[in-house]
Parts: C-alpha cells; structure tokens; sequence
C-alpha cells in the first residue's frame, strides 16, 4: 500500500515513501512542506491546485502522488531565484494580478504551462489557457494584463 | 490532510496484466486520468480498494490511420485527441468534442477511456459525503428514492460524457480486453439507458481502443454543447451532427446527443429528411424532432424543459452551419 516515489521536484530529485492513496497536493504540502500550492475545493472545480507535471498543467488535488513516478514537478515555488520574483510572478505583482491571493500560485502556474509552450500568446491563447482556474476577486482583467506583461518581458 | 481509503495501486505493463490484476483484487477500479475517479473517492461515492493505473500500457497511447479509418487507444488524452490532425480534418466532431471537455488542464490528463467509461451525474449524487447524508443519499448510492422521480424505481442520473455523441455518429466500434480475451462491440452497444447502471461492460472489461471506419469524402460534422460556465462545465446539453449535401439536397444526417438521458443516443429519425434540402422549414423540424427525443430531467441546476430545448437548438444551429458550409 505504500510506493517509494522518485520524484524531481523543482529540480530537485527525491526519494520518499508515499502511500498509495495519497493525493499529490498533500504529499507537496504536508510531505515535503511546499505549502505554495493551494487547495480550494473538493476536486478538480477550482484549479487552485494547478502544479506543471513535465510542463503540463495539472490538479494536484485529483492526482496521486504514487502516479508520478519519474515525473518533473513544478511547483509555484520553484519561480523566483534568489529572492527575484519570475517574469510572471512579477507581471501579477506589478498589474495587480492578485487580490486575496487563494487562486495565484495555480494561476501562476498554468500561466507558466502556457508561457513554456507559446511564449507570444493572443489573449484568446491566454483567456483558454487559464480556463480551468477560477478567481473570485480579480475579474480576471488584471490577471490576463499580468500574463501579457509577463510574455512582453520574455520577449524583450 | 485528506484521508482517502486505503487503496493499492498496480501498474501493469500490458492490457491483458491490467484485466488479471483487476480480476484478482477485491473492489478494483481502472484509473486512467482520475479526473471522475478521484472526485467520487474523495466524495466517498466510490470506495475502491485497488486501482489498477493505466497510463503504463503502450498500446493505449496509440494512435494511427487504419483500414482509412483510425484507431485510438484508450489512454490517449483529451488534448491529443483535440490536436489531432486526421480527426481535425476527417472527424472534426470528434477533435471538437475532445477541444470542450471541463478545462485545459483536465484535458492534459482525463482520457478517452476514462470520458467514454464517465459515470453517470445527478445533483443529488456529485455531492459531499456530509449533502448526500443529509439528504438521505439517495437511488444510485446507498439510498432507497430517486429524489429526480420520487415516485419510481429507476434512476435517472444523466451520462454527460462529451466525446461519446461525436463517435457514435460514425459507427465507432470499441475494442475489449477482459478475462475472456479480446472482443469489439459497436460504442452504441456499450450504454444503456439507465443512470444506475449505464454501462454493458461485463466485470473487470477494459476499453483498450476506440477505432473509426473510413468515412464518405463528403461529410461534415460538428458537436456543440451548452454549459453553466463556457470555460469548464459538463454540458447541460450536448449535440453532434454529421451531414452531407449533394446538389442541395441532404444525402446523410445523424445527430447525436450527451447529457440529456443516462445514455449518449443517435437521436431516431433523423433519415426522413435525407434527399431533401435543409432550409428554414426542415431545420425547424429537426430542431423539434430533436426537442423531443431529450428526455433531460431535472439532475442539474438548470430546468430540464431548457435544455430539451437547447438540446434542438444546438443541433439545429450546427446542422444548418454544416449544410452551408
Ligand atoms: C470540473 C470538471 C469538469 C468536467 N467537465 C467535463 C465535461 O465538460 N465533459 C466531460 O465529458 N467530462 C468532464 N469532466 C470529467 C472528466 O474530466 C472527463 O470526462 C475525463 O475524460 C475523464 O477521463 P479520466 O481519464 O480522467 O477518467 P478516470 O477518472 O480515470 O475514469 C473515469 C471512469 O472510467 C473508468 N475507466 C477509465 N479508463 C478506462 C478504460 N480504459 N477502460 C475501462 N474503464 C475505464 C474508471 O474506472 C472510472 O470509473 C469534468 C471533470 C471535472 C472535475
Ligand atoms: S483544489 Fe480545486 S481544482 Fe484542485
Ligand atoms: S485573487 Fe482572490 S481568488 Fe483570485
């Protein structure tokens, strides 16, 4: 009942003993203490939980950790370095991308997920792309100018 | 933490391993992207105490041009499929399906065996374990009344899978592995229409592929639905047409609908309209032939005579688009 998962979590390989019923949100946040990734509702409504699994955006909270065997995981945590915000961090910071917070990290995170695949996304590209996650502050125009600030700063 | 019952996961190599190890175990479920599955285990709907994990089997990831048709293996995902060029341009019902299930990130990982296999939905039954006891469960799961139809035996939780409309519309045959061995059975053969019990599978069978004969070089299709939320909802009502048009006149015409029964159908009767044209007076028949045979009850938020009618109207717009085409 319990798998020894070999994991590489935001860059970092690890061995750990999960149990196979242990939901992949838990094993970040309790296992190893990335608390970043969020959990807002009882199972795949919210996106809150979005983390990138070998770049693709997926729920952490309908995904068990005993399934990502040799997987990439990334988590909101792995952006800023050194203390420096990421270019899409710093695009919800400085157009106010976030209000309350709760919705961010997965924000965040499929914004990443669609950087890493097209890095000069329309606003339909980014309006689909953020599709599954739901914000209940923002109204999400702040949201979209964050990520198109974020692309233009890539470019640039 | 989420305590979760104790489950333990298998991760067989082969389809045929997968069928063994889920008829060896006590209470096992396939879990191939786990965006139903996990839901209803965390909600204590389902309580299984092996999960057989299906993303390792080669075969299922499979897809590929056969006999001019294509074969589709079960574990692709919804995003591989809605990006895929053959479907895109042979069967775009089915690459538009694909393209509208929940959101993006679900379709990273929810399957076509997993949406073809979808449980049937019911608001008195997608519900916390705490709602559901509240509400004394109710027909499908552990409770004695239908609170849809109180006064019956039947349950009428409706299938809302999105993907099964469009294939039925071309005669997709599903290919089985179970204890028995090998067998395909026409995907309209595999539902009934029954919210309790909506699958023919037999215990332990595994949808390993889904396979499209080669297609009229004329036809057209399209699938539309409506949905609470544009960006990620089950469709209240789902609708797929197929059609062609030969010197103006209809020379094929299927409709397809999800969400509106326990059961995807091919909406019956749609022929009488084949060797005419589709103008503004057969449309509207077909819109109201269509109108008529959703039975949609009331298993969502939105009133069931809406989404009868939606129902005629997605399948009515999407007609008349493709007949213009
Ligand atoms: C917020 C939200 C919105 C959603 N919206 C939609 C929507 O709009 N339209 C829609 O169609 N779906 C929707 N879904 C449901 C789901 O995401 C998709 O249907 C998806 O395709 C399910 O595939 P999966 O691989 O994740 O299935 P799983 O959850 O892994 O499996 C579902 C069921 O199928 C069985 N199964 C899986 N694969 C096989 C197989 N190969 N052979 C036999 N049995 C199998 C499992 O045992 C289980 O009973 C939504 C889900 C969520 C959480
Ligand atoms: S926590 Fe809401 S989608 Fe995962
Ligand atoms: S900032 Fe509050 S939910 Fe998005």
């Amino acid at each position: 009942m319990k798998t020894i998962l070999s994991v590489t979590v935001n860059g970092q390989p690890r061995d750990d003993v999960v149990p196979d019923n242990m939901l992949l949100v838990d094993y970040l946040r309790e296992k190893i203490g990335l608390t970043g990734t969020k959990v807002g509702c009882d199972g795949g409504e919210c996106g809150a939980c979005t983390v990138l699994i070998d770049g693709r955006p997926r729920h952490a909270c309908l995904t068990l950790a005993a399934t990502c065997q040799e997987a990439r995981i990334d988590t909101v945590e792995s952006l800023a370095h050194a203390g420096r915000l990421s270019a899409i961090q710093r695009g919800f910071h400085e157009k106010l991308g976030a209000q309350c917070g709760f919705c961010t990290p997965g924000m965040v995170m499929a914004a990443e997920g669609l950087l890493r695949q097209n890095p000069a996304p329309s606003e339909a590209d980014i309006r689909s792309a953020l599709a599954a996650n739901i914000c209940r502050c923002t109204g999400y125009v702040k949201i979209i100018e964050a990520v198109q600030a974020a692309a233009r700063e890539l470019a640039s | 933490m989420e305590q979760l019952p104790q489950m333990r996961m298998h991760r067989p190599a082969t389809a045929e391993e997968a069928v063994a190890l889920h008829a060896e175990a006590a209470a096992a479920r396939y879990l191939a992207g786990g965006s139903d599955l996990i839901v209803n285990v965390r909600r204590g709907i389902e309580q299984p105490e092996a999960l057989i994990y299906l993303n390792g089997i080669g075969e299922m990831h499979e897809i590929a041009e056969s006999d001019g048709g294509i074969s589709m293996g079960g574990a692709l995902t919804l995003r591989q499929l809605a990006e895929n060029e053959i479907l895109r341009r042979d069967y775009p019902a089915v690459a538009e399906a694909a393209g509208e299930v929940a959101g993006p990130s679900h379709r990273e990982y929810g399957t076509l065996g997993g949406n073809l296999c979808l449980d049937t939905r019911c608001i008195y039954y997608n519900q916390s374990e705490w709602w559901r006891a509240t509400n004394s469960y109710c027909l499908k799961h552990r409770g004695e009344i239908c609170h849809v139809a109180p006064g019956g035996k039947k349950c009428f939780a409706a299938f809302s899978g999105d993907l099964a409309p469009a294939l039925l519309l071309f005669d997709a045959e599903v290919e089985l592995a179970g204890p028995d061995g090998r067998r395909r059975l026409p995907l309209a053969e595999m539902y009934r229409n029954d919210g309790l019990d909506h699958l023919t599978l037999a215990a332990g069978e595994l949808l390993v592929a889904v396979h499209l004969p080669a297609l009229p070089a004329d036809v057209r299709s399209g699938y539309a639905k409506s949905r609470v939320r544009g960006s990620i909802d089950f469709p209240l009502a789902g609708a797929a047409v197929r059609l062609s048009v030969k010197d103006g006149a209809l020379g094929d015409l299927r409709v397809a609908l999800t969400g509106v029964g326990s059961w995807p159908f091919l909406v019956p009767g749609t022929e009488k309209f084949i060797g005419g044209p589709l103008d503004e007076e057969t449309s509207a028949q077909l819109r109201e032939l269509v109108r008529a045979k959703a039975k949609a009850m009331k298993t969502t938020t939105t009133a069931p005579h809406y989404r009868r009618r939606v129902a005629g109207v997605l399948a009515q717009r999407l007609a008349e688009g493709l007949a213009t085409a």
